[in-house]
């Protein structure tokens, strides 16, 4: 059997991924590239007696290595010997798209180019003429819209049919690439070779459409016309923030939150009875029925119960994204983010972070400048994601009963300003004078495409699944073994164990803040492993059976929490104090570990961790004493 | 209104600018501001782009039509 080597490459916003998706199907591993969290992803298929890879490259405008995805590109495309590279192309931005093709040519790859989208294109009235096209450049030209299993099969049958040696570039072409290595061989200054080289290559381009395309004036699109609404003026404002209440709604309300109730009693209830009976039948030691009920069962499912909340939140985030909506919240947002020391191109990566602060942190990477991307990384943590908000739900319950909903808002306000001001601060501080820069397509609308959506959403939701059944399994036995052991053996009372020891070492820190119970600082301990694991810590210390991690429950939950000793251990000011402390110090393991891959260096790492308990501590000596003192 | 690029300021974003499209000679046209004026969203070669307001001041332009 033949095997086929084959990339596809190509600009953002192509439609490169959903042909990857349509040629792959779910026979796709996703990966990392090798020293940074870029997305690797290779998909295999079988046609005929041929046995292909394909790997679909990050979606680029060049190849001029100034990020990571460019650099990851050319190497891959210098340094491994493929039977075809396929550059993707949209149609109807033929003219800018061509740019990567002759950047390409330059470097020497053979190219199969597909005109993608062909279809919308002639609508839009760019009209494409193939064979004049392959005439110009030399290379094969193949047209395809997007999501089609006919285009799919159309390419299967070119991939194995193509010989791509058989194939040169033009006189025009080649005349090009010789005068592209004079002006590299000249004695101009790096930038002033770029720059000529980029005029040389649109020189190029012009010539290109002017002998194989016609555009013909169409009047406005409509996209165009949409835009004249979601992307305009002061109307956009309140249209975003429709969309942006749709999303938490649905996220929180309508989708998310009732698969997560239904969850919740699969595991916690239905799972966790079937199990605790199943090992009592079959004669388990009792410490062992004790790990897998109270510690793996407890923990590991309070974590997998947010499962369908973080499933939703994602599925949203990449549907709106395949419709292009996405690049217009980042244009009409930029004036308010540029204020607040960010990027419009920020929100999105942010508006990830009140999910799981590690997507947000990955998403930053879409930032262009190093000073957009460091500060967007430092002040995501402050948000409010999906595991701190039980937190915050269950203390709002038990502790402002008439005013709950408001609480957990302010929380999540108090959040906001924090990360606000941090980026603030930081950039006037410590990224000082470097420049923030924004630039960006705005892609034409289209409907996304579900098979890319969601492959994406599994794929951005597997990490909680991964934490869930490492680090989330491992704290529970740590929690566990730490609060039902101590230097004597096993013991039944809490108050004896390790955990005990530790967490009132721990809560010397907050005595100021007055919550300074072993119990809370054993809960504080833990939420730096996970955010999930504070409430579940608080839930087995205080001796509730089976609490329930969930936002929706909180009333419940709460009404059962007063019932044990935490009613007392905090006063209605000390819990509030517990909130504002929960809601801003150290970020957990997985967001520092992330934040260590994505800046590659222990010191910002260590130093995300350190400014935000500092922070954290201060605010809530402050909170606590202002208060205090004011008879509360 | 259709303007057509004299030449760019150097800038931070000038090789990506012209990496974009944005090259001495290219017809562009002013779409439309976000709500509080900055930044713009422009249309060249047949495709819409957003920048902001000081980076859109260093691209000299000649009014065409």
């Amino acid at each position: 059997m033949a095997t086929l080597a084959v990339a596809l490459t190509g600009n953002p916003n192509t439609g490169k991924s959903t042909i990857f998706n349509e040629l792959t199907g779910a026979r796709q591993k996703i990966g990392n590239w090798p020293g940074v969290t870029v997305d690797k992803k290779v998909g295999y298929v079988r046609r005929g007696d041929h046995a292909m890879s394909i790997v679909d490259l990050p979606g680029t405008y060049s190849v001029n290595a100034r990020s990571p995805e460019e650099k990851i590109v050319i190497d891959y495309l210098m340094n491994n010997k493929l039977d075809l590279v396929m550059d993707v192309v949209d149609s109807s931005n033929i003219e800018r798209n061509l740019f990567l093709t002759i950047q390409l040519l330059e470097a020497g790859i053979p190219l199969l180019i597909d005109l993608n989208m062909a279809d919308e294109a002639e609508k839009r009235g760019v009209h494409i003429d193939i064979k004049k096209l392959e005439e110009a450049i030399g290379m094969p030209v193949v047209t395809t819209v997007g999501r089609s299993h006919k285009s799919a099969e159309k390419l299967l049958d070119i991939f194995t049919d193509t010989v791509m040696a058989n194939y040169h570039v033009t006189p025009m072409i080649q005349a090009h690439i010789d005068k592209v290595e004079a002006i590299r061989a000249g004695h101009e200054s790096a930038e002033q070779k770029e720059e000529e080289i980029s005029k040389a290559r649109y020189a190029l381009i012009d010539r290109i459409m002017a002998q194989a395309v016609t555009v013909k004036e169409n009047g406005p699109t409509f996209s165009e016309k949409l835009d004249r609404f979601l992307a305009n003026g002061v109307l956009a404002l309140p249209i975003f923030l429709c969309i942006l209440y749709l999303v938490f709604m649905i996220t929180f309300e309508w989708v998310g939150a009732p698969l997560q109730d239904w969850f919740d009693g699969l595991i916690n209830d239905d799972f966790a009875g079937w199990a605790s009976a199943a090992l009592a039948d079959a004669g388990v030691a009792d410490w062992m029925q004790s790990l897998i009920c109270d510690g793996i069962i407890a923990g590991v499912g309070a974590v997998l119960t947010f499962v369908p909340l973080v499933f939703t939140m994602f599925f949203l985030l990449s549907f709106l994204d395949g419709t292009g909506y996405m690049a217009r919240i980042a244009f009409i947002m930029d004036p308010i983010m540029r204020r607040c020391g960010l990027t419009g191109k920020g929100i999105m990566p942010l508006m990830m972070g009140f999910g799981c602060a590690v997507p947000a942190i990955m998403g930053a990477r879409a930032l262009d400048s190093e000073k957009d991307r460091m500060v967007s990384i430092l002040v995501t943590p402050f948000l409010t994601c999906s595991a701190k908000l039980p937190v915050m739900a269950l203390f709002a319950a038990m502790f402002f009963p008439d005013n709950a909903a408001n609480v957990v808002f302010a929380m999540y306000i108090g959040g906001v300003i924090m990360a606000i001001l941090a980026a603030k601060a930081l950039g006037s501080t410590l990224f000082k004078g470097e420049g923030s820069t924004f630039l960006l397509e705005l892609p034409p609308y289209r409907i996304p495409d579900m098979k890319t959506v969601l492959l994406e959403t599994w794929d951005k939701g597997k990490g909680y699944l991964v934490k869930a059944g490492t680090i989330i399994f491992a704290m529970s036995v740590l929690i566990w073994f730490l609060s039902s052991y101590n230097f004597a053996g096993p013991t039944d009372e809490m108050n004896d164990s390790f955990l005990a020891t530790l967490g009132a070492w721990i809560s010397n820190l907050f005595v100021f803040q007055g919550f300074d119970t072993w119990e809370s600082g054993a809960a504080i301990l833990s939420g730096i492993m996970a955010k999930e694991t504070v409430i579940s810590t608080i839930g087995i210390l205080y001796g509730a059976a089976d609490v329930s991690t969930e936002a929706a429950d909180a009333l419940d939950t709460a009404s059962q929490m007063m019932g044990t000793s935490m009613g007392t251990a905090f006063s209605t000011m000390s819990a509030l104090v517990f909130m504002v402390f929960s809601q801003l110090y150290t970020p957990c393991m997985t967001a520092l570990g992330t934040i260590k891959k994505e800046t590659s260096s222990w010191k910002w790492m260590g130093f995300s961790a350190g400014y935000q308990f500092v922070v954290a501590w201060i605010l809530s000596l402050i909170v606590y004493q202002v208060g205090t003192l004011l008879g509360f | 209104m259709k303007l057509k690029v004299e030449s760019i300021g150097d800038s931070d974003l000038k090789q990506r600018l012209m990496t974009m499209g944005v090259i001495p000679g290219t017809t562009i046209k002013v779409l439309r501001s976000a709500p509080l004026g900055d930044p713009i969203a422009i249309s060249l070669r047949s495709y819409n782009l957003a920048m902001r307001r000081a980076d859109a001041e260093r691209i000299q332009v000649q009014q065409v039509s």
